[in-house]
């Protein structure tokens, strides 16, 4: 049996499935969060039942490419937990309608319940159930509460055929059906309100913004250095290195196994940065430079999301987004770019058109770089002093600026306007925040650590073979000559394919000037996604979009990396 | 008769509430509005306008929408 979990755009459906099925999924506090589909099981009396966590949808007649799927997934499925935001029924019934008139047998859980008495909102569960003719449980996903109930209720989904309906018939079928069930009593604001109000406003807004962004960028930035300084290193220093250093005279002190596993080690110093072994390198990257800022960024990232803030941000952001051939909700895959490419790319789906969805994804494999890159650039290029950071990152938002304005007059096309829902603010739950963090820290674990490990270890085999020589002479006059790097450089460029965060790394022994570790790390950025992305991308642009827009990268690389280098 | 003036959600000051009359659009974004809880016959207030033909942002129901300038221009509202 295969249950599908339909419903409006954030009403909960993924907490649901979270609950279902213990499966965990990212969910978050605004449209949107789910565009492609999670699977997951759950014990259904002595059968076992498929779940899908499908994306939110508003109706069946599909706007988005998000709600396109939905809508394929529902032919698939033979029942239909319909979650409905308790808060929004008049709204949300309009889909339970159309899922009835489709004639699927229907379950609704009716969530957010716990929010009905604080809004002034009464609602009589028995005559909906009857007016609707099929089963309605009240549920609060977050805390659980009411899913036992909706578990035991799923064999009673029944499918009372209602008789299609014109868009208009429909809607007037809801207005009887919430004259009968529902009564709002006026209630005075509260303050979270009297800040969602303040948060959309031009003055009062553009200064939350501001903090915010500021905020975000100082408090990440505390959090990581912190974790470096006082938790990593420490710990690198006073554990690890007496393990390395045991293990580097028990293999001789030199030799393939040797600079395979640990490198080049000089005065009885282990240099972690700089010494490319699988145990040093391999590990200190991921672990020690990278790790604490994925950590940071994704907390805050996390809180963001769950009280709500980000789809304010694309009110604010509409206007320029426009310039670039977007709309506000644009930012939303660019903020999580800033984490990892991968999920941004695919969150472009919550675009409207393809036009838009491929400026936002070659945007965002351009000139948004990941955290495991800003790590490393905060790592490396901070040593030489910060305002040659700042000059990576003005570089890169120049790039964002400029390429887009220029993708909007080229592709094809027009952009629509921005139309969305944007959800209440709410007080965060700890436990979720502190559950989605684990999830994205332990996603980065699992997914870049092979990769680096592999890329290290790739390194030392084309060092040994001499492979890197033979492509350093052949790019020589681009890498030298437009770039101004050493022709060694280009080792970083290969592996950047591979790993953003090692690449950047490979840059560091070459002894490069503050000016050329700024060009190699914007060039790096923007010259090619890493292949992770470049999956993703693959899928989401198909081949000629790919082409397309990886010709876009490598001419824009090229071109900032040559001015860089005559400016700096 | 409608009774209150007739303005575009555009034209509406912020704060100000009244009753969609009318959207001025194809069936796509009827279809679009209607969803969010924006049709003819309810009531809505204007929350905020940004600057240099941004998004306008109104309250419906329980739900807050933003939507964009020139779709703000095709509502019509009859003002308390």
């Amino acid at each position: 049996m295969k249950i599908l979990l339909m419903g409006n755009p954030n009403v909960g459906k993924s907490v649901v499935f979270s609950r279902l099925t213990g499966v965990h999924v990212i969910a978050s506090n605004y449209p949107g969060t789910t565009v492609g589909y999670t699977q997951g099981f759950m014990k259904l009396g002595e059968e076992t039942a498929e779940v899908v966590d499908v994306p939110g949808t508003y109706t069946l007649e599909p706007t988005s490419k998000a709600e396109e799927i939905a809508l394929k997934m529902l032919s698939t499925g033979d029942i239909v937990i319909n979650v409905v935001d308790a808060t929004n029924l008049e709204r949300n019934l309009n889909l339970t309608l159309q899922l009835l008139e489709k004639g699927i047998p229907v379950i609704v859980a009716l969530n957010m319940w716990d929010d009905v008495g604080h809004r002034g909102i009464h609602i009589n569960l028995s005559q909906l159930e009857e007016l609707l003719g099929v089963p309605v449980i009240p549920t609060v996903a977050v805390t659980g509460q009411g899913i036992k109930k909706l578990v035991e209720r799923i064999p009673r989904a029944s499918s009372p055929k209602f008789p299609p309906r014109s868009r208009d018939e429909r809607w007037v079928t809801i207005g009887n059906i919430i004259e009968q069930v529902q009564q709002v009593t006026h209630r005075h604001h509260t303050w979270l309100e009297r800040l969602e109000d303040a948060s959309v406003k031009p003055l009062t807004g553009g200064f939350i913004a501001l903090v915010v962004l500021v905020g975000t960028f100082f408090v990440v930035r505390f959090i990581g250095e912190s974790l470096i300084g006082y938790v990593l290193d420490p710990l690198f220093d006073t554990l690890w290195t007496p393990v390395i250093l045991q293990l580097s005279s028990l293999l001789g002190g030199s030799g393939f196994l040797h600079s395979t596993l640990i490198g080049n080690i000089a005065n009885g110093e282990v240099n972690y940065v700089e010494s490319f072994g699988l145990l040093t390198t391999g590990l200190y990257v991921p672990f020690a430079m990278v790790l604490p800022y994925i950590f940071a960024f994704y907390l805050i990232l996390g809180l963001l999301e769950d009280i709500g803030y980000l789809p304010r941000l694309a009110i604010l952001m509409d206007t320029i987004m426009h310039r670039l051939g977007l709309h506000g909700y644009a930012i939303i895959p660019t903020l999580l770019g800033l984490g990892c490419n991968v999920p941004a790319v695919l969150a472009t789906r919550i675009l409207e058109s393809k036009r838009e969805r491929f400026i936002a994804a070659t945007l965002i494999s351009i000139a948004v770089p990941c955290a495991a890159l800003q790590a490393m650039v905060f790592g490396l290029v901070g040593e030489r002093g910060i305002q040659y950071v700042a000059i990576v990152y003005g570089t890169l938002f120049v790039v964002w600026i400029i390429l887009g304005f220029i993708l909007n007059r080229m592709v094809k096309g027009f952009s629509p306007e921005l139309l969305i829902e944007i959800p209440p603010y709410r007080l965060p739950l700890w436990r979720t925040v502190l559950l989605k963090l684990w999830m994205r820290v332990y996603g980065f674990l699992k997914e870049a650590i092979p990769i680096i490990l592999a890329a290290v270890l790739v390194i030392n085999i084309l060092y040994t073979l001499g492979v890197f020589d033979a492509i350093a002479n052949f790019t020589a006059p681009i890498v030298t000559g437009l770039l101004g790097l050493p022709k060694e450089a280009v080792v970083a460029l290969v592996i950047g394919f591979l790993r953003k965060d090692v690449a950047i790394g490979m840059l560091a022994p070459l002894g490069l000037s503050a000016g050329q570790l700024v060009v190699g790390s914007v060039v790096l950025a923007m010259f090619f996604p890493c292949i992770a992305t470049f999956v993703v991308l693959l899928r989401e642009l198909g081949v000629t979009g790919m082409l397309k827009a990886a010709a876009i990268m490598v001419t824009t690389a090229l071109v900032v990396g040559g001015v860089l280098n005559l400016i700096l | 008769m409608p009774n209150g003036k007739l303005v575009t959600l555009r034209q509406m000051q912020s704060g100000q509430s009244g009753k969609v009359v009318q959207i001025q659009g194809g069936f796509g974004l009827v279809n679009r509005l209607s969803a969010l809880g924006i049709r003819p016959g309810k009531r809505i207030t204007k929350v905020s306008s940004m600057l240099m033909r941004g998004p306008v942002t109104i309250q419906a129901g329980n739900t807050q929408v933003a939507l964009g300038f020139g779709m703000a221009n095709k509502i019509i509202v009859e003002l308390d």
